[in-house]
């Protein structure tokens, strides 16, 4: 579904966030891209999207090289590439069922959107997916007027009012507490399992991921360290991911966690 | 460990001039300067003093206004102040927004936003009366010259504000929208005008203010309106007039003033 190949990026001031990153997504599938801030995480999605855009290399979604569109063709590919933000990135005065119609803006023309008469589909389908997300009644609330795990289930919403084919995860669970970041994972992955959607997670908390994600890429400043199953991360490869001390410690800041709430662990573990 | 004298006084070390004799000649210079700048002022204590006198019956023609002798000049001069300040805010602010939008940094290409900044520039760079008295040059005395005058001047004002404002719009917000593959136009649409929205009204409302104000002021050099009606009437000695004119000047821009207040409190 998705392949990119030898990606790099380097920024005007000489910085590399990125040196030739080649991996494929199959349908379905979801990756967590783990690796400490400042590893490239960040810029690898964005490049996906050419929110940055990429210096060098492919990335192919389907038939087409991403890399090599025009502005027009780009905004309708990004249409495909659904994106789900670290602190949610809701509009936040807009209301909650504008929010999720803004994924609705790559398809409709300018006088629709602005009079905010979308399609009557567009506008079915926007309900049917709070509903999806357990937001139905909060559809005319501002937006900066939810709590966060709520903020992020209109972020899931707005990305799947796209109908993408590929779902782009900048740290989903980054301002949230844990509790609501094993829900958010959760809703995550049932979603993509639901529309065989595949995605990539960027995530930092490496229990979370090896909880949710089925493939691990693990990248260490711009360049893939690691690429398996959850399972095959053993200490030593995330002692190189992290750093030894940086790993230690992050461990044990998760146990403490798990043990002031062990019902959440094992309702986790069950999906 | 072994006991260290540290010292017990410390004094702030001088910043801008560090020799201590500089420091002295300095402020004996500055000192000087003010001393021979106020004696070269010449001081005529008859103008003062009938000056004063002149202040005194103004004083109290301000206490015993008289709003009906001039009543018709007077109305007359208000509507054509308040014509004036609507008028030219409501163009302004029509103007303002494309000059202010293309004046952001983030969102339009150099050459646009260079150019947009130079009309603000140029706006802002002349002083209401400046242009009033251009304008009054151009187009003859009256409220037209008046209303062009204001409404360049608010163009100045709120695009630049408006400008600033959108440059500093949340980046997450922008990034998210860009994302849906919106276009440019749903994009000021869904991501920059929510954003902005309560701040531009508000600076509206407030530059509809400075506007009412600002019209009695380019009055006085023949642009019309409430302004005009002052001057007539400080010209002809009517200070019992002038001070009605005054009082309903203050009046209204008191009332303009809490209201736009209000508005903006509700709005928020």
């Amino acid at each position: 579904m998705l392949k990119i190949e030898g990606l790099s990026k380097a920024y005007r001031t000489g910085d590399v966030a990125l040196s030739s990153v080649s991996f494929r997504v199959p349908r379905g599938q979801i990756v967590g891209l783990i690796g400490p801030s400042g590893a490239g995480k960040s810029t690898l999605i964005r490049c996906i999207n050419r929110l940055v855009v990429p210096s060098e290399g492919s990335v192919m979604l389907g038939e087409i090289d991403l890399t090599r569109l025009g502005q027009r063709a780009l905004r309708r590919q990004r249409r495909r590439i659904g994106m789900i933000f670290q602190e949610y990135a809701l509009v936040e005065r807009l209301t909650v069922m504008e929010n999720v119609l803004s994924g609705r803006l790559g398809y409709v023309p300018f006088w629709r959107s602005w009079l905010r008469r979308f399609p009557p589909e567009d506008v079915r389908r926007a309900y049917a997916l709070l509903d999806r997300v357990g937001l139905l009644q909060h559809a005319d609330k501002r937006a900066d007027a939810l709590s966060g795990g709520q903020r992020q289930r209109v972020g899931i919403a707005r990305a799947l009012a796209q109908e993408p084919d590929l779902l782009l995860v900048d740290e989903p669970t980054a301002s949230l507490d844990p509790k609501t970041s094993r829900q958010i994972m959760r809703l995550l992955t049932e979603i993509c399992a639901e529309r065989r959607l595949p995605a990539i997670v960027n995530i930092h908390d490496v229990p979370l991921a090896r909880q949710f994600v089925q493939r691990v890429i693990g990248l260490r400043d711009g360049e893939i360290v690691f690429d398996g199953a959850p399972a095959q991360l053993e200490e030593t490869t995330l002692s190189t991911i992290y750093g030894a001390d940086d790993w230690q410690a992050m461990r044990r800041e998760h146990d403490e966690q798990d043990d002031a709430e062990p019902s959440q662990r094992l309702s986790g573990a069950e999906a | 460990m072994s006991e260290t004298a540290y010292p017990s006084t410390w004094r702030r070390p001088p910043r801008l001039v560090k020799h201590r004799g500089w420091r002295w000649g300095l402020w004996f210079g500055v000192l000087l300067y003010l001393v021979l700048a106020a004696g070269s002022v010449e001081v005529d204590i008859a103008r003062v003093l009938s000056g004063l006198e002149r202040g005194q019956r103004f004083v109290s023609g301000f206490l015993q206004p008289d709003f009906v002798t001039r009543w018709s000049d007077i109305r007359q001069g208000l509507i054509e102040s308040l014509t004036m300040t609507l008028t030219a805010t409501v163009i302004g602010i029509l103007i303002s927004v494309p000059i202010g939008i293309g004046a952001a940094r983030n969102l339009t290409p150099a050459p646009v936003y260079l150019l947009c900044r130079a009309i603000i520039a140029v706006s802002r760079a002349l002083q209401e009366i400046i242009i009033a008295i251009f304008l009054v040059a151009m187009f003859g005395f009256g409220p037209f010259a008046g209303f062009l005058t204001l409404s360049f001047a608010t163009i100045g004002f709120l695009a630049k504000l408006l400008a600033d404002d959108i440059e500093e719009i949340d980046a997450r917000q922008a990034e998210a929208i860009r994302a849906t593959g919106a276009s440019w136009w749903q994009f000021i649409d869904y991501a920059v005008r929510p954003q902005v929205m309560p701040r531009l009204i508000g600076l509206s409302l407030y530059r509809l203010d400075i506007n009412f104000r600002e019209s009695s002021v380019i009055g006085i050099v023949g642009a019309g309106g409430i302004g005009a009606t002052l001057n007539t009437a400080i010209d002809r000695y009517d200070y019992d007039s002038a001070g009605a004119i005054l009082l309903l000047i203050i009046a209204i821009v008191l009332v303009s003033e809490y209201a736009s207040g209000m508005l903006r409190k509700y709005l928020q």
